[in-house]
């Protein structure tokens, strides 16, 4: 069995990122494999612009931003097996795979990146009852049949789910000559960047419904009209507020999910929340030299963000490689608490090296103005950052130095609250 | 007098700021809590642009279609206009990034570019 | 000899495969795109033990006498089948009392192994069901199977032996010749026969009606939810709470390919083409279901979907010839243990073929080339499921479409695809792609297989994309190439102006 220093599972921005930190952290015989024919992930269907503002500094398309890196990538002698699907992935790093050319391949990578992604979730996990036409569709896959395979799938569309894919969505469809008759928002605020819903609806006039849901789809064969209701506070449906719209296409924007399923064997615990495996510092999971980075980690709303976190996995696992790491003699257990729904990683389990901070991902409950992350150690304050605002659609990134983490230091606690002092930002 | 509402687009608080004009003179700007909301307002009274991100057609591609955009933003205005010539246009395979695929779109001086390479289906 | 049959569900297909073993010439028509498109589709998939119903009645003696032929069955058709086991669930005394008379019910109608489990008995079977249940009626010799497989396995094996099987064909009426159907009028051209057989299902009264034979059936809905695989192991046996009058009641069970389902509800409803879920519904099943075991996941919902039972004011089966015309049989109220009574059913169809033509002078014969088995189409997650994931290379390196995975959750190769693009009854659309190969009916639901199984049949069937559908008609998938909207609207706009520049 071909044994690689490093196995790379899926060419997403996540895969590329890990592959070339590690590459250039002096490790050969890398292999990256790749389901789809094209490598980039999901990039290259993501037209629209809104790209690497962090990483690059400059705004670029999906596909521009990811031929950055697989220019990159082929000027490196990194192995990549595009239309190759993998099918396991066992606790001993053994992965089984499948293609045309070779049949099954088995190969050992003596370190595994996980980098799958995430998938849409769908109707029926949202459960809407009523018929089981055509012309429902997550958003990714009508993105994909807009944009790369040159297709519309819908000509009178309703959008449910106001995330960024909704709304990016909702502009395609237009701009393609559809009309889209509304985004419907169960929650009584859009997920998305403000930029996404002013541009991508409100330049077009398609109006955004707060607070409403679909509670029944109708069409024996295409989908005639989706009944529209409005939702109380505790998403009740409102009795008497229900109407009909007629469309051919529904699309679902409704949430995505990291997709771990290949790594059953391999018996990864799963965050409750993230739905993505528990991680130390280096994104490593609880096997050592595993490591996960980006959806298939949490889900992220900036690319820039998966890039920055591949990199770390990808620079660990060549530390590991080389033997650079030492554990430390106690880890450190990076917890949730006021207002923060989970953070990235869940614990720090090395020595720090030359490294002057760790970076912490995190997501907040609820929108808040004026705040301050908060890092404490039982009830000392560790270290502070003021945030302008902070949304539960936009990830929260907070630069923890190692100077202040001490030996003694068991559990970090992050928190997010409101500055002392402030009321409710200035009017 | 007029007033217009305009959605600060620039961090995730989205302030309304509201532009006063009086014979086409902005003449009270409220609402919003930074210099950059109150920039972005007038920008976005004045002369609201966009970069429009497509797709354009493509002959013997890999793939049928080649991603676009217009290389600079261009007025909200004729975002649909522009995608009528968009809509019209069929390219031959070999595209490259970068390449200008349309002209001076709608007199902008604004060009429509690729933002991906497409190959030659395997076989033409 | 022709025969016609009415309806490709398990039913008219089994019966279409028992009466190939003769020189008929057989024309099995099916209203839908696919076989199985009916009630066949949306059930338990339960192959009953066959305890519940009375030795006098059809249900109880077809049920009972078609259990044991299953395992043999299963394997000349290539269709996934498990003995699994049922188990229905008694709380107190009093249904402990209903247990016992169900299990001398059974063991008159002739059923083997059935035992009243007590309490630990039954926990060691199913360690995550209700902590109150006290028994449980065992029945080992119940199965589950994969109906709309085995269905299409039926209709392959009679195509193989020379049926016809004619789909997207509808029977508009019978044409009657002197008291005697001779044939019938379709929306695709008439077709004669010296007998019919209408095994229609849901619109077997109508069928009926057209010979002047009156029945009425009642369209009862069941909804489902199917849960993930990672939820399979929940129970292991088929879960059945106390039946009441009307139904089994909301089963909790694995399913033949390894996902958990639970459901039915029992909704009488009017219209036979209704197979829309409620929120009611799929609520009631999820409150029934827990009652039998409470940890039913509220999440990994993969589908949920309803089917229509077809049944009769008598409750049993109704199979008879026509009490107006002749040379025809009527198969009547067939639901539920339809399924687990489909081999005997077909056996007895061709008794009474036989009869009427030995009694009407004609004779049809045993044909001596007739084929038992249907091929065995390479299937990698069967591979996988039996650990022999390294013998899949044989198959790749024999063609290499078995090498590209189309199906990431359920793990089926563009092989398995084009395989069933060309089966003897080929499937045409997406959902009857589904049915023979899984692929799409995972967790994802066809978001990331759906553009490429459209483009394989595109490929395969030499269509456009734009004509390719979900399940048939008007269920296409896709509106327009693109551009076209946009062109069109340009166009239209044009026309109005130019109208306008005329007045």
């Amino acid at each position: 069995m071909k044994v690689y220093n490093m196995v790379v599972i899926g060419a997403g921005p996540a895969g590329i990122a890990a592959a070339l930190e590690a590459k250039k952290n002096g490790i050969d015989d890398i292999l990256v494999v790749e389901r789809d024919e094209y490598i980039g992930g999901i990039l290259p269907q993501c037209i629209h612009n809104g790209f690497g503002l962090e990483y690059f500094g400059q705004e670029l398309t999906g596909p521009e931003y990811a031929f950055e890196f697989i220019k990159e990538l082929k000027e490196t002698d990194i192995e990549v097996l595009t239309e190759t699907m993998v099918l396991d992935v066992d606790k001993n790093k053994v992965i089984t795979a499948l293609n045309r050319k070779d049949g099954v391949i088995r190969v050992k990578g003596k370190t595994i990146i996980l980098a799958m992604g995430c998938r849409e979730r769908t109707r029926e996990n949202i459960k809407i009852p009523g018929d089981r036409p055509s012309g429902i569709l997550s958003a990714g896959t009508a993105q994909r049949y807009t944009n790369i395979e040159g297709y519309m799938p819908g000509e009178k569309v309703v959008i449910l789910g106001s995330g960024d894919i909704g709304l990016i969505m909702a502009r395609r469809m237009k701009l393609e000559g559809a009309d889209v008759k509304a985004v419907l928002e169960i929650m009584p605020f859009s997920s998305g960047l403000v930029r996404n819903k002013v541009q991508c609806l409100d330049d077009f006039d398609i109006p955004l419904k707060l607070q409403h849901t679909i509670t029944r789809i109708e069409g024996k064969e295409r989908l005639k009209r989706v009944q529209v209701a409005q939702v109380d506070k505790d998403f009740n449906v409102i009795k008497g507020s229900e109407e009909w719209v007629n469309c051919d296409t529904l699309l679902l924007s409704v949430g995505l999910i990291p997709e771990n399923e290949l790594t059953k064997a391999m018996d990864l615990k799963l965050h409750p929340v993230t739905g993505g495996t528990f991680v130390n510092e280096n994104r490593e999971t609880n096997i050592e030299g595993v490591y996960a980075a980006g959806n298939v980690l949490h889900v992220h709303d900036l690319v820039d963000w998966v890039s920055e976190e591949a990199e770390i996995a990808g620079e660990a696992a060549a530390n590991y490689l080389n033997d650079n790491l030492t554990k430390r003699k106690t880890k450190i257990k990076i917890s949730p608490d006021r207002n923060v729904t989970y953070t990235v990683p869940q614990k720090i389990e090395y020595e720090f090296g030359d490294k002057n901070f760790i970076k912490i991902f995190m997501r907040v409950t609820k929108p808040i103005e004026n705040v301050k992350v908060n890092f404490k150690y039982k009830d000392e304050n560790i270290v502070s950052f003021p945030k302008k605002i902070v949304m539960p659609g936009e990830m929260v990134t907070a630069n923890l130095p190692t100077a202040l983490i001490k030996d003694h230091m068991k559990e970090i606690k992050v928190s997010i609250v409101k500055k002392e002092g402030e009321t409710n930002g200035k009017k | 007098m007029e007033k217009n509402d305009i959605i600060c687009t620039g961090c995730p608080k989205g302030c309304r700021v509201t532009v006063e004009v009086e014979n086409e003179e902005i003449v009270n700007i409220e609402g919003y809590e930074c210099p950059t909301g109150k920039k972005y307002a007038i920008d976005e009274y004045k002369n609201p642009t966009r970069i429009l991100p497509t797709t354009i057609r493509v002959k013997n591609g890999e793939f049928p279609l080649v991603p676009v955009k217009t290389a600079e933003p261009i007025p909200k205005a004729l975002l649909i206009k522009a995608m009528n010539i968009i809509a019209k246009k069929e390219v031959k395979a070999p595209v490259k990034i970068g390449d200008v695929l349309i002209q001076d779109i709608l007199n902008t001086g604004v060009n429509i570019v690729a933002t991906r390479n497409i190959d030659k289906k395997a076989g033409v | 000899m022709q025969i016609i049959i009415i309806g490709a569900g398990v039913i008219g297909a089994a019966i279409a495969r028992e009466l190939s073993r003769y020189d008929i010439d057989i024309k099995l028509l099916e209203k839908e795109p696919d076989v199985a498109d009916g009630t066949s589709k949306a059930n338990s998939g339960i192959i009953h033990a066959g305890y519940n119903a009375d030795a006098n009645t059809l249900k109880g003696t077809m049920n009972v006498k078609s259990n044991p032929t299953y395992d043999q069955l299963c394997e000349d058709l290539k269709v996934p089948f498990k003995r699994n086991g049922s188990l229905v669930v008694g709380f107190n005394d009093e249904d402990l009392k209903k247990l016992k008379v169900k299990k001398e019910n059974g063991e008159k109608n002739g059923i083997e192994g059935l035992e009243i489990l007590n309490r630990e008995e039954l926990f060691k079977k199913e360690p995550n069901i209700n902590k109150k249940a006290q028994y449980a009626l065992y029945a080992p010799s119940a199965g589950i199977i994969s109906p709309y497989e085995l269905t299409i396995g039926y209709a392959d094996n009679a195509v193989r032996n020379g049926a016809e099987v004619l789909l997207n064909t509808e029977v508009e009426d019978l044409i009657i010749k002197e008291g005697k159907v001779t044939g019938v009028i379709t929306n695709r051209g008439n077709y004669q026969a010296d007998l019919v057989i209408n095994s229609a299902g849901l619109y077997s009264d109508k069928v009926a009606k057209m010979a002047g034979d009156k029945f009425e059936i009642t369209p009862r809905k069941g909804e489902y939810h199917l849960f993930d695989k990672v939820h399979g192991d929940l129970v292991n046996n088929t879960l059945f709470p106390m039946p009441t009058e009307k139904s089994k009641g909301i089963l909790v069970l694995p399913t033949v390919h390894g996902n958990l389902l639970i459901g039915p509800n029992a909704n009488i409803i009017d219209d036979k083409n209704d197979f829309s879920t409620t929120s009611d519904g799929l609520e009631k099943v999820f409150e029934g279901a827990k009652k039998l075991v409470p940890s039913v996941p509220e999440d990994g919902i993969i589908t949920s979907f309803s089917g229509l039972r077809a049944s009769l004011p008598s409750n049993d089966f109704h199979i008879g010839f026509s009490e107006n015309k002749k040379a025809l049989i009527n198969l009547v109220g067939i639901q539920s243990p339809g399924l687990s009574s489909a081999p005997a059913i077909a056996e007895k169809i061709t008794e009474m073929v036989n009869q009427y033509f030995k009694n009407n002078n004609m004779e049809i014969k045993l044909k001596d080339d007739f084929i038992e088995n249907n091929p065995s189409y390479p299937h990698y997650h069967r591979y996988e499921e039996n650990d022999e994931v390294e013998k899949w290379q044989n198959v790749v390196e024999k063609n290499e479409d078995y090498g590209e995975i189309i199906c990431r959750c359920e793990h089926v190769s563009r092989g398995e695809i084009i395989d069933a693009i060309h089966r003897p009854v080929p499937a045409r659309t997406i959902d009857a792609i589904k049915r023979r190969t899984r692929a799409s009916s995972g967790r994802c639901q066809a978001g990331f297989c759906g553009p490429r199984i459209l483009n394989i049949l595109s490929n395969q069937l030499d269509i456009d994309p734009l004509e390719v559908t979900k399940k048939g008609r008007d269920s296409k998938i896709l509106k327009a190439k693109s551009k076209e909207l946009i062109i069109k609207d340009i166009n239209e706009e044009d026309n109005v102006g130019d109208k306008n520049e005329s007045i």
